[in-house]
């Protein structure tokens, strides 16, 4: 989407010298001096191979899920959708695929709605503990999610939470939290403050002066926040193997490595798992690209 | 910390009526200006402190006892047995601390060297700049179990690259890289590389951009070429956001326990089991709990010792340029 329409836009910068120059701007200045320049191949050439890299495995996966079983072609023709019918209805990622969508926007609603908060008073009030809290949520970053799998679980087991997806909801919602916070208090911090003042003035709550004022201006940085929550607990796969039991409430990544763990590896139908887990996280990113970087930017790496 | 947290609702706090509270009345909310904010990181900090300062106190608890649910007639207080075993009579321990600390270090260097090369070819003009971003930073949103998959299917001797390579004259059939100990490190670590190498690209990138161009336009004035450029006003720019993105990406790899466990489950014949895996293995499979948190808090401790030591000695936020 939006890289297509740079493609599109990016040949026609450079325009043959044969115009006079056009009004020189920052970036235009350094082009021309073939000083500073970097010699293309010198950029197409390691950025080719490392492309070559990344988009082997990826091809290598979608050829098996479409090849026919047996098949040694390199090329996915005849292409066949067996091997994606019979992980969906045989392997039962249909419900793994539910229970998945289920934990994922539980997490994003959870992490977005206390991230928010919490995000508002870091970005907004001053108060005794502020330091120290953020400091806490600074050294949580550092305490690694897997060294706690033993006390959380018996932590769910008194909470009555094992074998419901509730338990996975809060482990990743808490996992994600610190991050989520220190990134939309950055968001908030950016929008003036005299805009909600002005709000007040004109009467409303501070409640309503948020959702009226702030809450627009900050929709790119929570979809930016929501969708690294979505992902991040799409993705994750040690919490669901741990804190579920029932093989009916397991989640995708899990459904996946049982598929791996069989005696015989099914390639075709792992490589079409493999598929159907990548496709809801392609869809997010492709809808927040444009605010992955300027997000980043923003708030985690200034933080 | 966040214990004020939880007292500051419920033991209500002396409320003078001081002036700003006059001047900014409740807004209409019924919550003074002065409570709100504890309100609302109530939540985030009653989540954390329930469910990160809490196991993190029972985890010291139970390292100091023998628990396991199976065998509950040997359960009780067992004072520091747990780390007497650790230090003294568990060579599986030295071994999975060796592969971390092995493992650690070479994720984290390699994904910083080609991260950053990555962060400054996509940081130029070209043409097609847009589709080249996008498509290597793909594999980051991909999880740890996809890229085992991935990556199962490329090792395999009858599916994988080696076998096309063979057909045309290049290696040998029906050798597995995952099944030979000399070879499966460094096929752990390729696979983690693919996904990980985006990551660090993508937070060098985020920085690069912030670094006003005119720098550079001053420099190449004074008459400095390029490697000279990067050396005096790319590196030290650059200085925070790499030695924090190297820590948490330590601190991460050093957790990263669902490539491995899917990809060699720790084997073959151990050679890949990291300690947070150990840990796994001796908590959800052996159920010896006590000695499982006992390993944790051992983990945890290396874990701070080294991430304190990294920030006092790389100088974290202190005199740039």
């Amino acid at each position: 989407m939006t890289a297509a329409i740079a493609e599109k836009g990016a040949p026609a910068a450079p325009a043959p010298g044969t115009a006079q120059p056009p009004p020189v701007r920052g970036r235009r200045r350094r082009r021309e001096r073939a000083f500073d320049e970097v010699p293309r191949w010198q950029i197409y050439l390691p950025l080719g191979l490392y492309l070559l890299f990344t988009l082997v495995p990826f091809y290598w996966m979608l050829l098996f899920s479409l090849r026919p079983a047996g098949s040694d072609s390199l090329v996915p023709w005849p292409m066949t959708f067996d091997h994606f019918a019979k992980v969906w209805n045989e392997r039962a990622f249909s419900v793994f695929f539910q229970n998945s969508a289920l934990i994922g926007v539980g997490t994003l609603i959870c992490t977005t709605g206390v991230a928010l908060a919490g995000g508002y008073a870091l970005a907004r009030f001053d108060f005794r503990i502020k330091q120290g809290f953020m400091l806490a949520l600074l050294c949580s970053q550092f305490i690694p999610g897997a060294l706690m799998l033993v006390p959380l679980f018996q932590i769910f087991k008194n909470l009555q939470l094992i074998n419901s997806p509730l338990s996975v909801v809060i482990a990743e919602t808490v996992f994600q939290l610190p991050l989520s916070i220190i990134l939309i208090s950055g968001f908030i911090r950016n929008v003036p403050y005299s805009l909600e003042e002005a709000a007040w003035v004109d009467g409303c709550s501070r409640l309503q002066a948020f959702r009226i004022v702030v809450l627009p201006m900050l929709r790119p940085g929570l979809i930016a926040v929501g969708s690294f929550a979505f992902v991040h607990s799409w993705n994750h796969f040690l919490f669901a193997l741990m804190f579920l039991m029932d093989g009916d409430k397991q989640t995708i990544p899990v459904g996946l490595s049982t598929l791996i763990g069989a005696d015989s590896v099914d390639f075709g139908a792992l490589a079409a798992g493999g598929v159907i887990s990548a496709v809801p996280v392609v869809i997010v990113f492709a809808f927040i690209q444009k605010w992955l970087i300027s997000g980043f930017s923003a708030g985690a790496v200034k933080g | 910390m966040a214990s004020a947290v939880a007292q500051d609702q419920s033991g209500a706090p002396p409320r003078a009526p001081v002036p700003p509270a006059a001047e900014k009345p409740a807004r209409r909310t019924g919550i003074s200006d002065r409570r709100l904010p504890y309100l609302l990181i109530a939540p985030a900090g009653l989540l954390m402190l329930g469910f990160i300062a809490y196991p993190m106190l029972s985890v010291f608890y139970y390292s100091l006892q023998n628990y396991n649910p199976t065998k509950p007639w040997r359960n009780g207080f067992a004072g520091l047995d747990n780390f007497r075993r650790i230090f003294t009579d568990d060579p599986l321990f030295w071994d999975s601390l060796a592969f971390s600390a092995k493992w650690v270090a070479a994720e984290v260097s390699l994904q910083l060297a080609f991260g950053l090369i990555l962060a400054l070819l996509v940081n130029q003009t070209f043409v097609g700049r847009a589709v080249a971003r996008a498509l290597v930073f793909s594999p980051w949103a991909v999880s740890g179990v996809l890229t085992t998959t991935i990556w199962l299917l490329l090792y395999n001797p009858s599916t994988g690259v080696g076998r096309y390579l063979a057909d045309a004259g290049i290696g040998t059939y029906g050798s597995s890289v995952l099944s030979d100990t000399g070879t499966v490190f460094w096929a752990a670590v390729l696979a983690e590389l693919w996904r990980g190498v985006p990551f660090f690209a993508i937070l060098i990138l985020a920085d690069l951009q912030s670094i006003p161009g005119d720098l550079y336009e001053a420099a190449s004035v004074d008459g400095a070429n390029r490697f000279q450029q990067f050396f005096h006003i790319t590196l030290p720019h650059l200085r925070d956001a790499i030695i924090l993105s190297t820590l948490l990406r330590a601190v991460w790899e050093f957790n990263n326990v669902d490539l491995l466990l899917t990809l060699t489950k720790g084997g073959p014949a151990g050679v890949t089991t990291t300690l947070p895996l150990y840990v796994a293995v001796t908590g959800f499979e052996a159920h010896d709990f006590g000695y499982a948190t006992a390993l944790t808090t051992v983990a945890f401790g290396i874990l701070l010792f080294c991430s304190i030591l990294y920030l006092r000695l790389s100088k974290f936020g202190g005199d740039r340029k």
